[in-house]
């Protein structure tokens, strides 16, 4: 009878019900980010919001507040010096945490930016290089949601980091967060990835906002057809000048044009292949569930998690306004020749941006095709929130 | 939720710094993009 006593009080105490009280507190941090975790999956499978980020982001959140799991334990302080054990040795336990050292090295987003290169086309701009502009104006959301979260008492790091969400670009988000203020990863890749989701729904309000029936139904002409040779050439170029410009670009903007120049040079296509597909899928899989577990309840749920989430929308909808103004501006100048929904797919997140330019332009003349029109703009926004990123690493890092 | 406004009034040099860095950089990215318009197409040319 004792022994079966011991049994069960072993059973207990090792139980992830028993890890829920520490010290006599009790952790309904880890239950409610379980609750969260939830939630998040229903949303990617049922609802099929962006379900290639959100399950892999879903699981890590559900595996970081198991209570007792461990899986991003640090018993070495390699990353977290608070809770050193000694004697312990780096593999002993946290696998999650060991595989979360390709976040937290820039390993992760950089061969993600390789596979978007790779799947990234850049005949629409180079055959309107005005579109560029507006990747560019479309950044506008990432200084005004950094002013604001100065202003709201965020160090000018973790300001930067929260800022950037307004970039529309996981990768670069999770770059310059995991250069700046580590500690803020969880919830700004969460708003990041969450954010982009719901493009369709928080863009067409401004857009129907800033513009009038007129300038949304403008017809653009079609676009010139691109050389083979301006494409292998465009890569290296810009990435030399960019780089040259600002250094600290080259590593997110390296790979982008590295993959890029492995689709369009036409003579490594296995590598293009292999990026693009196993080599994407794989890191996602991985950034996915590492960003998720970053979202442990005790340090996730707090008031300052919120205003991030705030000043995350922020971003996205000034960005949007960015790219809107300049899109009139161009109509302007071009006497109606440039239609100015397209500027609003300069926030980068590529493909979805674009789609909704198409989608809202279609609805106001159903014979309008703006897509490639748009795809200019939206590969534009990828090189200016890369461009973005580098000005606030070479100011804070 | 405190808003310290001398913080904003002081950070807003940067967001001009950093758009102007954004519209430099890719006003030379234009210029090249123009210069690729101009090379030779050997299959146009046939």
């Amino acid at each position: 009878m004792e022994m079966v006593k011991d049994v069960l009080i072993g059973l207990w105490e090792s139980s992830g019900f028993a890890a829920l009280f520490v010290d006599g507190a009790f952790l309904w941090q880890n239950l409610v980010m379980i609750l969260v975790a939830f939630v998040l999956l229903y949303f990617a499978i049922a609802k099929k919001c962006e379900p290639l980020l959100l399950v892999p982001i879903a699981f890590g959140i559900l595996l970081a507040n198991l209570p007792g799991a461990g899986l991003m334990d640090d018993p070495t302080g390699l990353m977290d010096t608070s809770n050193i054990v000694e004697g312990a040795h780096w593999y002993d336990t946290g696998v999650l945490r060991l595989i979360y050292a390709g976040v937290k090295s820039s390993i992760f987003p950089c061969l993600i930016f390789l596979g978007i290169g790779c799947m990234t086309d850049f005949g629409p701009l180079l055959s309107n290089p005005v579109s560029l502009l507006l990747g560019a104006a479309a950044q506008l959301g990432i200084y005004v949601a950094f002013v604001v979260a100065i202003a709201l008492g965020f160090t000018p790091q973790e300001a930067a980091s929260i800022a950037i969400i307004g970039g529309a670009d996981g990768p670069t988000a999770i770059y310059l967060t995991g250069k700046l203020a580590g500690h803020l990863l969880g919830p700004i890749a969460v708003a990041a990835y969450s954010y982009m989701a719901l493009i369709p729904f928080i863009q067409p309000p401004i857009m129907k906002l800033l513009t009038t029936k007129k300038e949304r139904q403008v017809e653009m002409k079609q676009l010139r057809k691109v050389s083979k040779v301006e494409k292998i050439v465009f890569p290296v170029v810009v990435l030399v000048i960019c780089a040259f410009i600002l250094p600290s670009v080259a590593p997110l903007l390296g790979m982008l044009m590295l993959g890029n120049l492995f689709k369009e040079c036409g003579v490594v296509d296995r590598l293009s292949d292999t990026a693009q597909n196993a080599l994407m899928n794989i890191v996602t899989i991985l950034l996915g569930l590492t960003v998720g577990a970053t979202t442990n309840g005790a340090t996730f749920l707090k008031a300052e998690t919120l205003k991030i989430v705030v000043l995350g929308l922020m971003a996205f909808c000034f960005s949007t306004v960015g790219g809107l103004l300049l899109g009139k501006l161009l109509y302007a100048i071009t006497g109606g020749k440039v239609n100015p929904l397209i500027g609003a797919a300069g926030v980068s997140a590529v493909p979805m941006a674009a789609r909704v330019a198409q989608n809202e332009g279609r609805k106001y003349n159903p014979t309008n095709f703006l897509l490639m029109h748009a795809m200019g703009p939206n590969v534009a926004g990828v090189i200016g929130s890369a461009v973005a990123a580098g000005f606030l690493l070479s100011r804070f890092g | 939720m405190g808003i310290n406004f001398e913080y904003f009034l002081n950070s807003l040099p940067y967001m001009g710094k950093g758009m102007l860095g954004i519209f430099v950089v890719t006003a030379v990215v234009v210029m090249v993009v123009n210069a690729l318009n101009s090379l030779p197409d050997k299959k146009n040319k046939k």
